[in-house]
């Protein structure tokens, strides 16, 4: 956990698509460059939001397993 | 009313109800993909011949129930004009079943139309001493369910690392279904057990920075059954990187269903009983 966030978003409590809208709205509130920490569940989640923000440019930088059955992913904006 | 030969009529898709005189016409599709000229085809037909729906098989085909018999072959003809053909039915290979593969869809790992359209052009309709499916499926998601056929394909990728590209961000561990990769953050170390992996490719369509690249290749399996007995297609072989070999393989297993099996039976129980190792030693022959 040594990556200073600028702003975090916790999407474990929504489903897919929600949890795409979420994480899409938590990164466009930010710079170019910032980073954003999204908390979400294992399995699809953790498949899917990643590659969402592949596809849009913005790159992951580390990814923790928070041992609960969650992960929690730090996103530079505009990274890719 | 003419003498009515079953068998030819069963070989071309008509499919005797318990209605008398009526049948349920199987139509040709090939990867579940049909035209929408085709689609105003089989709505014209169902409509003056047929009661005024269809039926979507579970093998992603259409048929149009309660064609009377005496209208078979005006229904034939109007088909044929509007490019929709007569599926098969009896001992021969079975509609291609695929899922929309690479070209559409974001997991897809293979053009599985494409493989579809080939099996049914070297294939489709050959006659087999029992009833042969193929279904192609585009990545280990398996939405195709590639080992429910007689012979499934799936698309896999065999991944390779690449040191320098890598920011051990430990995305590809998280995602890994099989536990395959382990990365070490702090000691800058990507372990990876090439053993455990099932060529999935969700390490290289996840990665951020593209450490994870690979070659897109076939997932054979043989003798899947889902019907009165259930029996899971095994893979014989290695990933297939050739499209070459990966025909080379079918030919092989086609002429072994050809000459091993009893008719009326299919080809899991001709492998229970003539030995899957036999099969598994003339596939080697095409590696």
């Amino acid at each position: 956990m040594s990556i200073k966030a600028d702003d975090f978003v916790d999407i474990t409590d929504v489903v897919c698509p929600v949890t795409f809208v979420k994480a899409k709205m938590g990164i466009e509130e930010l710079e170019d460059g910032q980073i954003l920490e999204v908390k979400l569940n294992e399995g699809e989640p953790l498949l899917n939001v990643p590659r969402s923000f592949k596809d849009e440019g913005h790159k992951v930088i580390e990814v923790n397993d928070n041992g609960d059955g969650t992960f929690t992913v730090f996103v530079e904006k505009s990274g890719l | 009313m003419e003498n009515v030969d079953y068998k030819e009529l069963k070989k071309g898709g008509f499919m005797r109800q318990i209605q008398k005189n009526y049948f349920s016409m199987r139509l040709k599709s090939v990867g579940g993909q049909l035209t929408v000229q085709q689609l105003e085809t089989i709505q014209k037909v169902a409509e003056k011949y047929g009661h005024g729906y269809i039926h979507l098989t579970s093998r992603q085909g259409v048929e149009i129930p309660f064609i009377n018999i005496n209208s078979i072959s005006q229904v034939k003809t109007q088909l044929g004009e509007g490019g929709v053909k007569v599926g098969a039915c009896g001992p021969r290979v079975r509609t291609i079943t695929a899922c929309q593969g690479n070209s559409i869809c974001p997991s897809g790992l293979i053009n599985t139309v494409e493989v579809a359209e080939e099996l049914e052009k070297r294939y489709g309709g050959r006659e087999l001493p029992h009833k042969f499916k193929f279904g192609v499926t585009g990545c280990c998601n398996n939405c195709l369910k590639a080992e429910e056929n007689d012979l499934g394909i799936k698309g896999g990728i065999k991944p390779s690392w690449n040191n320098s590209e890598c920011t051990f961000c430990g995305l590809c561990e998280a995602i890994c279904p099989a536990k395959a990769i382990k990365v070490g953050k702090t000691d800058k170390q990507l372990y990876f057990e090439p053993d455990k992996c099932i060529y999935c490719g969700k390490c290289v369509k996840i990665c951020p920075t593209s450490a994870w690249s690979g070659k897109s290749g076939f997932i054979v399996s043989f003798g899947g059954l889902y019907g009165n007995r259930i029996a899971i297609g095994r893979r014989l072989l290695p990933l297939i990187f050739s499209i070459e070999i990966l025909y080379k393989t079918i030919d092989i297993a086609l002429a072994f269903f050809e000459k091993n099996a009893k008719n009326g039976e299919r080809f899991a129980n001709t492998l229970d009983r003539v030995g899957w190792k036999l099969l598994e030693k003339e596939l080697n022959k095409a590696l």
